[in-house]
């Protein structure tokens, strides 16, 4: 195998000197920070009297005891598995739907984009207000003649509370790729699986769907990533509870490392955290193969 | 591999090892601070604050620059950085553990035990002790006690001693045909079951919040345990090694809150968020602190009265906030020195027109009327100055930033509805072990 190291003088240093800066970013403020994160894991840490002792892996043995934690990763793993099925499933419909000509699909388009270029803050307080006991949504329930349920603080309905705030947040960007994804899937294979007889959801189900396969993989991924690295909502909307039913894993982080002031331990809840991330990215990553089209 | 592909890899590894060391060494001392280390000429002191207010930050600025007027060749400069991060005490960890250690602090009182227990503040008695005129014993003992150790030591000045108090929408009452409660306040009547009662009608009658605590949200839990104090109810014992949440006080009171949420006296709890100001206009009553009457203006007929009597009788509660020497303070020498100056009588006085003073000889209508301008001076005095004296600091624990979440994760269902006693049974044996140390 031939050497791909750019050579002197060449167009190779050009393109070094051009990723140069956001590879010095991605090791100055995320490699080396999470090295540190690693490091601090091993420790007792308290800025605030700048006592840091070497402890080895006792942080890592107490998150193993912790039952606030195990509550988190449930919380995590669900949370992030309601984003992930909800989001795909919002997203690849609306894409459907919008993905033809006519007048004022430009507009619709819009509307179903808008909240990802919307502050988290402002939205999440929104929801806030549209789910409160005596808020919008339990007024139109009411209309309805329905007793509506205190939505974030019920342990039945503030997970999913959450994972809907979140998935209508998002799910516009998502939406937007398999537009894309669904443009250059070619009208020809359409036409010829139609005139051999297949319908609509046939055809979706074994043309369009596999040909847009990547796009769900690069989405389920980015979803994924996102949906457990959630915080805000959670900050504004329900501070963990009701419970630990939305104590979601960075927001455990938080409270571990800013309110109880243990940053060795939220350090470790962060070694953790990342571990998770990557399991789960890679699980998708090496299971490619087997449901995506093209892939090798 | 040849040798030459062997040499070629392990200098390409050598190479991007050398710079990953380098860009280490730079974060590490970037993350090392950089103090002032100079041990001899006048030093620069920052001091770090909750608020941004221009007003508050000039008064301080002005006493800060008469300190260096007078005291030059100790102190060369003195600024005063607010802290913006919402979370004021995340924001200043932040800013510690990234090597930026300020001077001075604002500290509230959340975290006063708790620093001083850990070792974080200064102790600054002799300092204080030491300057003529100073007059230790004019601060309020109640008010000093959560900033002393066992030892005498005196790590803050609690700069802002201010009380709860009960704020009534006069015009909500109205409206609903309730009676003026201002004129039950020094009779048995004025209690919080009457208080309650007018705060269901009210709600009832005009669909206003009935009676809310507006720094409540369910991470700040004891914005409202705190009330139970009029029941005889404290969270934990006074030397904080026992868990009192299971006590029958302590029941007795969250099942009362229940039942008032029930009948919507109270608004329900929703997540995490916090209920409506008073100066919304939609709230009839709302116990807040006295900085709350700064926001209030003419658009409706309010009143300030004292905190009700419950079935244990009548306990006063401040909220404070102090100022202290940070243990990790590089110059703590000049910033006790500075300390002593910003928080003497006169300077005090000066303090006292924006944060209720905890000195015994400030406590009077003619100085409190600064801090509360819009207050009768027949509010200030029934809700603060006869009050101030015996009221107790909101209940504080050395530890309690590490079993805050598990109180909070265990009243959510009492909030919701749910059964008191099996959720105070539960905190308790979640925290026990926490107090009991």
């Amino acid at each position: 195998m031939s050497s791909r190291r750019p050579r002197p003088g060449g167009n190779g240093w050009l393109g070094v000197a051009f990723v140069a800066p956001q590879v010095l970013g991605v090791i100055v403020l995320g490699v080396v920070p999470f090295i540190f994160v690693i490091w601090y894991s091993f420790n007792e840490w308290r800025p605030l009297t700048g006592e840091m002792e070497f402890i080895g892996l006792d942080n890592y043995y107490r998150l193993v005891a912790d039952p606030t934690f195990s509550a988190s990763i449930i919380a995590s793993l669900l949370f992030s598995a309601g984003v992930l099925v909800l989001n795909l499933v919002i997203a690849i419909s609306l894409a459907v739907l919008l993905n033809r000509r006519m007048k004022g699909i430009t507009g619709f388009r819009t509307i179903f984009f808008s909240p990802v270029v919307v502050s988290v803050v402002a939205w999440s307080v929104t929801w806030g207000f549209l789910l409160a006991p005596d808020g919008g949504i339990n007024g139109a329930l009411a209309i309805l003649g329905i007793d509506g349920p205190n939505w974030l603080a019920d342990p039945s309905t503030a997970l999913i509370s959450l994972v809907v705030v979140q998935v209508f947040k998002g799910v516009g960007m998502n939406m937007v790729l398999f537009l894309a994804a669904l443009q250059s899937v070619p009208e020809e294979i359409r036409e010829a699986a139609h005139l051999d007889g297949a319908g609509p959801w046939r055809s979706f189900r074994s043309i369009t769907v596999p040909m847009i396969a990547p796009t769900i993989l690069l989405t389920g991924i980015l979803t994924t990533i996102g949906s457990l690295e959630v915080f805000a909502p959670v900050q504004l909307l329900t501070g963990g509870g009701p419970g630990d039913t939305t104590n979601v894993l960075p927001f455990f982080l938080y409270r571990t490392a800013f309110i109880s002031q243990q940053f060795g331990y939220a350090s470790a809840i962060g070694v953790v955290l990342f571990a998770i991330i990557l399991a789960l990215t890679m699980l998708q990553w090496t299971t490619r193969r087997r449901w995506v089209h093209d892939e090798v | 591999m040849s040798p030459k592909e062997y040499f070629m890899r392990a200098t390409r590894s050598r190479g991007a090892a050398i710079a990953l060391t380098g860009v280490l060494a730079v974060s590490l001392s970037a993350c090392g601070g950089g103090g002032d280390s100079s041990a001899s000429g006048p030093v620069d002191l920052k001091m770090a604050l909750w608020s941004s207010n221009e007003d508050h930050l000039a008064l301080l600025q002005e006493i800060g620059d008469a300190y260096t007027a007078e005291h030059g060749d100790e102190v060369a400069s003195i600024t005063f950085e607010p802290v913006t991060n919402p979370d004021y005490i995340a924001g200043l960890t932040t800013q510690i553990a990234g090597g930026d250690v300020p001077d001075l602090a604002w500290i509230p009182e959340a975290s006063g035990p708790e620093f001083v227990d850990a070792g974080i503040l200064h102790d600054v008695r002799d300092t204080l002790e030491g300057v003529d005129g100073y007059d230790l014993d004019d601060i309020l003992p109640a008010a000093l006690e959560p900033w002393q150790d066992d030892d005498g030591g005196v790590y803050a000045y609690p700069f802002s001693n201010s009380p709860f108090a009960l704020y009534v929408n006069q015009d909500l009452l109205a409206a609903a045909g309730q009676p003026d409660v201002t004129t039950l306040v020094g009779t048995p009547e004025y209690t919080w079951a009457t208080i309650t009662d007018v705060a269901a009608a009210t709600n009832g009658a005009t669909g206003a919040a009935g009676l809310n605590v507006p720094t409540f949200t369910t991470t700040n839990w004891s914005a409202v345990t705190m009330l139970g104090n009029a029941w005889g109810a404290a969270p934990w014992s006074e030397d904080g090694a026992t868990c009192e949440f299971a006590s029958p006080e302590m029941v007795d009171y969250l099942t009362w809150y229940q039942d008032q949420i029930a009948r919507g006296a109270i608004p329900a709890v929703s997540g995490n968020a916090a209920p409506a100001a008073f100066a919304s206009g939609d709230v009839a009553f709302s116990v807040a602190q006295l900085s709350q009457s700064g926001s209030l203006d003419d658009s409706f007929e309010w009143s300030f009265l004292p905190l009700p009597a419950g079935p244990d009788g009548y306990h006063p509660i401040v909220g404070q906030a102090g100022v202290s020497v940070l243990e990790r303070s590089e110059h703590q020498e000049q910033a006790a020195g500075f300390l002593a100056y910003l928080t003497n009588p006169a300077n005090a006085e000066l303090l006292s027109q924006f944060f209720p003073p905890p000195r015994a000889s400030l406590l009077n209508v003619e100085t409190l009327s600064q801090a509360a301008p819009k207050l009768t001076p027949e509010e200030i005095q029934t809700a603060i100055i006869d009050v101030v004296p015996e009221a107790q600091v909101k209940p504080q624990h050395p530890v309690l930033s590490q079993f805050t979440d598990k109180v909070r994760a265990g009243l959510d269902p009492v909030w919701a509805g749910g059964d008191v006693e099996t959720a105070v049974t539960g905190i308790c044996e979640q925290i026990s072990p926490t107090l009991e140390g």
